[in-house]
This record gives structure tokens, C-alpha cells and sequence, in this order.
């Protein structure tokens, strides 16, 4: 067997691994119940609201929209923050004193973080289901956007989330990738349509990935009616393709510059100026 | 150029004619920015030797062995690591290499028996007929004697305990070359024997050529069949820690009194001296003295000069000795 299948196969069991582990860890397991717990209670109090112009449920819309928004945050934010924990903490430098070992690290961590993503909306859409009986999922059709709309997201989004994990110098600074993040899930018609929204905020909304995840998801579990209060009144599926197609491509041509280069400056003493820096922060 | 470390570099700078030479460095040159931080090291080794590269804090150990690991480019110099280039080794190269990181907190959720499997899978395709990779994982967690260990989480071992899952792994492909960067930095006495005793163990069941850092003169005595000194950025002695102690302690200091004065004098031939002494003085001579600086005063005075910022007259004065 060729090293490279072998380290792509002990990528895989790495992220297996780690993945089994994210269950019997406190704080991954709260990661993964505490933001399902509130959504679900957000949805629970929405429901009797009404979308604008429409009878619908905004709490049903709602939950559709927080798992593009929970694909969104699994491929940036989870994937930066696993990468720059264990850059800090030697894992990553581990894999650089291992043949192919860094080649292998990749490919666990888009294991562990696919996985992570797919239990987290998991637990929202199956409550989700027993909550509200408006959703659109008695055909193929709805479940296959679903999966393509969440395939082209974790593509669209890890690379990307891999760039920024690589540009933090450590894991106290991911406040600058949350802050934006927030920013953009409130203007991304999340939990508001973004209908509301002024004209220049649609605009920005529009470029950023998460709002279009959450279109895909609406247009995969709500009924085809509901595509009347979307901008330009439409699922738009074509341009949800192009925008994550755009984002997926340039991660990917982005992500192994940038990678390689924050691999190529790991050595043991910077990981122990790292972990100095830590220590006189925890004291 | 220190006169003990020419003697030990062969004077063609070509490539190395002997087939044994594992390591092979030849006037490595460092610089950040404006500090020099290497000023021309050269050293090598053979297979199964175990080479200790002692100096102070700040000497440039880690660098060097940063430089011979690939982790870092040299502005200068030549390095060969198993006949090839660390700059431009690829993965094979890398396959017969084994690295002690020091440990901190990762793989803290793993437990120790499937940490190792994980790590050893990378080495397989890179068996060869003379070397089986990797190691057989429950052999390999006995030899660091972890057996009872084995399927604990690495996070709930104890330091010196945590301390054999790294030298576990960085023995896991069965390396032909092992790097060591100050392996016992933060140990008690206890750990640090146990840790010794692991390296013994390991000399002797591979032909594994040993490469460690340290700035405790006592481990690179207990581990080392060589010891490199390394002070602003040029190893100034090596050899065994005898060959050493022998040369650097050259001079003896002779105390005596007589009739109610004190007297000092240095010589090299203490013995000689003496028997001059009572020859001539006989019953006079009394609180006799003979003292040889051993290599530990020595490197503690070369330590304390060099930290105290008068490296240049310290390494000179160890060289004047040494020669």
C-alpha cells in the first residue's frame, strides 16, 4: 500500500477516534447540547409568531435556517479552534515529526469536524421534526438538497476555517473570528428574515456563506410556498451553488498555502514559546 | 576553531566516505536577524553512538538539533542526517528519524495503547528487509515499561510517566537516527534515573544513533559515549567524559604549609611535584593538598562566565585547558 493510503486511512481512524471522544468529554458534549438546548427553546417560544405576510411558523422557519448556520459554524469556527488548540498544545507538531503524519492530521480533522457537524444538526432536526409538523421532508428530493446543500457547505466552509486557525497565533484569540461570526448570523436571516434588513446589509449578507446555507436548508425543509418571502422570491439554488462553489474554491487554493506555511514554522521551540506565553497567562 | 572539535572533523569537506556516519555536520552557521547563534558546528556520528550536546541555556542546542530534526533551515554550513539534506528530506527520510518532543498537554483523551498504534500505522510502508516498522506496540509500551499503563489516558499519567509515552513515540518507526531535546528538563531525581535507564535500554536493543541535548553535565556523563560542549555557538571540547575530565583537569593545585605559611602552586605533574617538595623540605611540609579541577568546576565556571555575559574569556580559558 501506497504511505499516502496509509496515512489517509489513519487520518480517518484519527478522526473516528476523536470523534468517539467528543462523546465521553464535558466540554465537547456541552458544545454539542448547549447550543441545540437554546435554539430549541429560541424555536419553542417562536412558535406561534408568524414569518411576515405569511401563516407560518417563524419558529419553524427558524430551524432550518440555524442548521445552515450550524454547518456554518462546525466548517469556521470549530475547524479554527481545533487547529489552533492543537497547534498550541503539540499535536500538530507531533504530526510533522510523523511520515505523511501531516497529510494524515488533515484528513482526521475533516473527519472529526464533518462528524461533529453532522451530530450537531442531528440534534436539532430531529427534535426539530417532533416540534413542528410543517416540514417539507416526506420526499427524496427534500433530502437529497438537504445533503447536497450541507456537502457544499462543509466544503465552502473547513478550508477557510483551516486558514483562519492557521493565522491566530493562539486559541484566547478566537474572539476575532466569533465576533464577526455573530455579526454575520444576525444579518444573515438566521433568525429574522432578511427581508427586514436594509438593502446595504442584504448586500453584505449575500457574500458571506452562511446566509446562503441557510436559504439551502429552508429550501430543503420548508414547503415550496415559503420560497415566495425570499429575496427575489426564489430558493435561488443556482446562486447558492455559485457563492459556496466560490468560497469552497477559494479555501481550497488558499487553505495548503496557508497551512503549509504554519507547518513549516512549527518546531519544538515554538512550541515551548507557546506554551511559556499559556502558562503566564494561566498564572 | 577549538582545537578538540577540529580533531574531530575530518578536514575534506566531501561527502562522507564512511557508510557508519549517521549524523554530519560541518560548519553549521545560524543567524537571526543580526545574533549569531551558531558560529560554525561540526560534529559527527556513527551508527549506535550516543551523542550528548552540552551547554548552557541559550548556547544554541536546540537550534542545532532543531537544524538536524528539518524543523528549521540553517543560514549556513553543511548537515547530512542518514546522507541527506534535512532541508530537503521527504518522508522516507523522515520514516527513520524519531523525535522526543517535549510533551505539554496533547493527546491528553487518548490512551496510551491506541495513541502508539495511531502514530506506528504512518511507519508501515516503510519497513525494509533489515527493519521491521513499527514496533510491535505491546513490545514497545514494555520496553518503556507501561504495560500497566497501557489503556490509561494519556491526560491521567504522571510526568515522568507521560515522559515514556514520548520517547514511545519517537521510538515507534524503529529510528536509526533519535533526537533528544532536553528529555529530563523538569524531572526529580527519581524520574530522571528512570529516564536514564530507558535510554540504556534502548542503546542496547538497536543500533539507534542517539542525539541529546542537555545543560546537566551529569546526564550527558551517565548517558553519552561523547559529549559535545557547545558555547557561543561553537562546540568548544568533546570527547568521553573521561578524555575530557583528563584533559581539562591537566593542572592540579598543590596547598601546603610550612613553617606556619601557606603555599599554592599549579603544575601538571602533581605527583612529580610533591615528591620534589618533601625531597627537599621533608618534615617541614605539612597540610598537604592536591586537588585536580574536575570537569564539573570547570563547566560550572564556563557555565556561570558565559551567563554572567564574559562567555568569550571563559570558552577561551576551557580551550587553553583543553588543549
Amino acid at each position: 500500500m501506497s504511505p499516502l493510503v496509509v496515512a489517509a486511512r489513519a487520518g480517518l481512524s484519527r478522526g473516528r477516534i476523536e470523534l468517539r471522544q467528543s462523546f465521553t468529554n464535558a466540554e465537547t458534549l456541552w458544545g454539542y447540547l448547549f447550543p441545540t438546548v437554546v435554539l430549541l427553546v429560541v424555536m419553542f417560544f417562536l412558535r406561534g409568531a408568524k414569518v411576515p405576510g405569511t401563516e407560518f411558523s417563524l419558529g419553524a422557519q427558524t430551524l432550518p435556517s440555524t442548521l445552515g448556520m450550524t454547518v456554518a459554524f462546525g466548517g469556521l469556527v470549530t475547524m479554527a479552534s481545533i487547529l489552533t488548540v492543537e497547534r498550541e498544545d503539540g499535536t500538530l507538531l507531533r504530526a510533522k515529526a510523523t511520515p505523511n503524519g501531516m497529510f494524515g492530521y488533515l484528513i482526521s480533522k475533516i473527519t472529526l469536524v464533518s462528524g461533529m457537524t453532522l451530530v450537531s444538526v442531528a440534534l436539532l432536526l430531529v427534535p426539530g421534526l417532533f416540534l413542528f409538523d410543517v416540514f417539507a421532508l416526506d420526499s427524496i428530493g427534500a433530502w437529497l438538497t438537504l445533503a447536497w446543500v450541507m456537502l457544499v457547505g462543509m466544503v465552502a466552509t473547513m478550508p477557510v476555517g483551516a486558514v483562519f486557525g492557521s493565522l491566530l497565533s493562539n486559541p484566547r484569540n478566537m474572539g476575532l473570528i466569533m465576533l464577526p461570526m455573530m455579526g454575520l448570523i444576525a444579518t444573515s436571516g438566521i433568525f429574522y428574515p432578511i427581508t427586514a434588513m436594509p438593502g446595504w446589509l442584504q448586500a453584505v449578507a449575500q457574500v458571506f456563506p452562511i446566509y446562503w446555507l441557510g436559504l439551502g436548508m429552508r429550501s430543503a425543509l420548508l414547503p415550496e410556498a415559503m420560497a415566495a418571502v425570499e429575496l427575489g422570491e426564489s430558493w435561488r439554488h443556482l446562486e447558492t451553488l455559485l457563492v459556496l462553489g466560490g468560497w469552497a474554491v477559494a479555501g481550497l487554493v488558499l487553505a495548503p498555502v496557508v497551512l503549509r506555511r504554519m507547518a513549516r514554522r512549527e518546531s519544538g521551540s515554538s512550541v515551548a514559546a507557546r506554551r511559556e506565553k499559556a502558562m503566564q497567562r494561566v498564572t | 576553531m577549538a582545537v578538540s572539535a577540529e580533531a574531530e572533523t575530518p578536514t575534506s569537506s566531501g561527502p562522507p566516505t564512511d557508510r557508519g556516519v549517521t549524523l554530519d555536520v560541518h560548519d553549521l552557521r545560524m543567524r537571526y536577524g543580526s545574533t549569531d547563534v551558531l558560529t560554525g558546528v561540526s560534529f559527527r556520528a556513527r551508527r549506535g553512538e550516543v551523542l550528548a550536546l552540552l551547554g548552557p541555556n541559550g548556547a544554541g542546542k536546540t537550534t542545532t538539533i532543531e537544524i538536524l530534526e528539518g524543523f528549521r533551515m540553517r543560514s549556513g554550513g553543511r548537515v547530512e542526517v542518514l546522507g541527506i539534506d534535512p532541508a530537503r528530506g521527504d518522508e522516507r527520510w523522515r520514516s527513520r528519524l524519531g523525535v522526543v518532543l517535549q510533551s505539554w498537554r496533547d493527546h491528553s483523551r487518548w490512551r496510551v495503547r491506541e495513541l502508539l498504534a495511531h502514530l506506528g500505522s504512518y511507519y508501515a510502508p516503510y519497513s525494509t528487509e533489515r527493519t521491521s516498522r513499527p514496533w510491535h506496540i505491546d513490545e514497545l509500551i514494555q520496553v518503556v515499561g507501561l504495560t500497566e499503563h497501557a489503556d490509561k489516558k494519556v491526560g491521567q499519567l504522571s510526568g515522568g510517566q507521560r515522559r515514556r509515552v514520548d520517547v514511545a513515540i519517537g521510538i515507534v518507526g524503529r529510528p536509526e537516527v533519535l533526537f533528544l531535546d532536553e528529555p529530563t528538563a523538569g524531572f526529580d531525581p527519581a524520574a530522571r534515573r528512570e529516564f536514564h535507564d530507558l535510554v540504556h535500554r534502548l542503546t542496547d536493543i538497536d543500533d539507534t544513533t542517539i542525539l541529546l541535548t542537555t545543560h546537566d553535565l551529569d546526564e550527558a556523563e551517565k548517558l553519552a559515549d561523547r559529549i559535545l560542549i557547545l558555547a557561543g555557538g561553537r562546540i568548544i571540547a568533546s570527547g568521553s567524559a573521561d578524555e575530557l575530565s583528563r584533559r581539562i583537569s591537566a593542572d592540579a593545585e598543590v596547598r601546603w604549609s610550612q613553617g606556619g605559611a601557606r603555599f599554592v602552586h599549579s603544575t601538571a605533574d602533581a605527583t612529580g611535584f610533591v615528591r620534589e617538595l618533601f625531597a627537599q623540605h621533608g618534615e617541614d611540609i605539612a597540610d598537604l593538598e592536591v586537588r585536580r579541577a574536575s570537569l564539573e568546576d570547570t563547566y560550572m565556571t564556563l557555565v556561570r562566565d558565559h551567563e554572567s555575559g564574559r562567555a568569550d574569556g571563559a570558552t577561551r580559558a576551557f580551550e587553553e585547558v583543553a588543549r
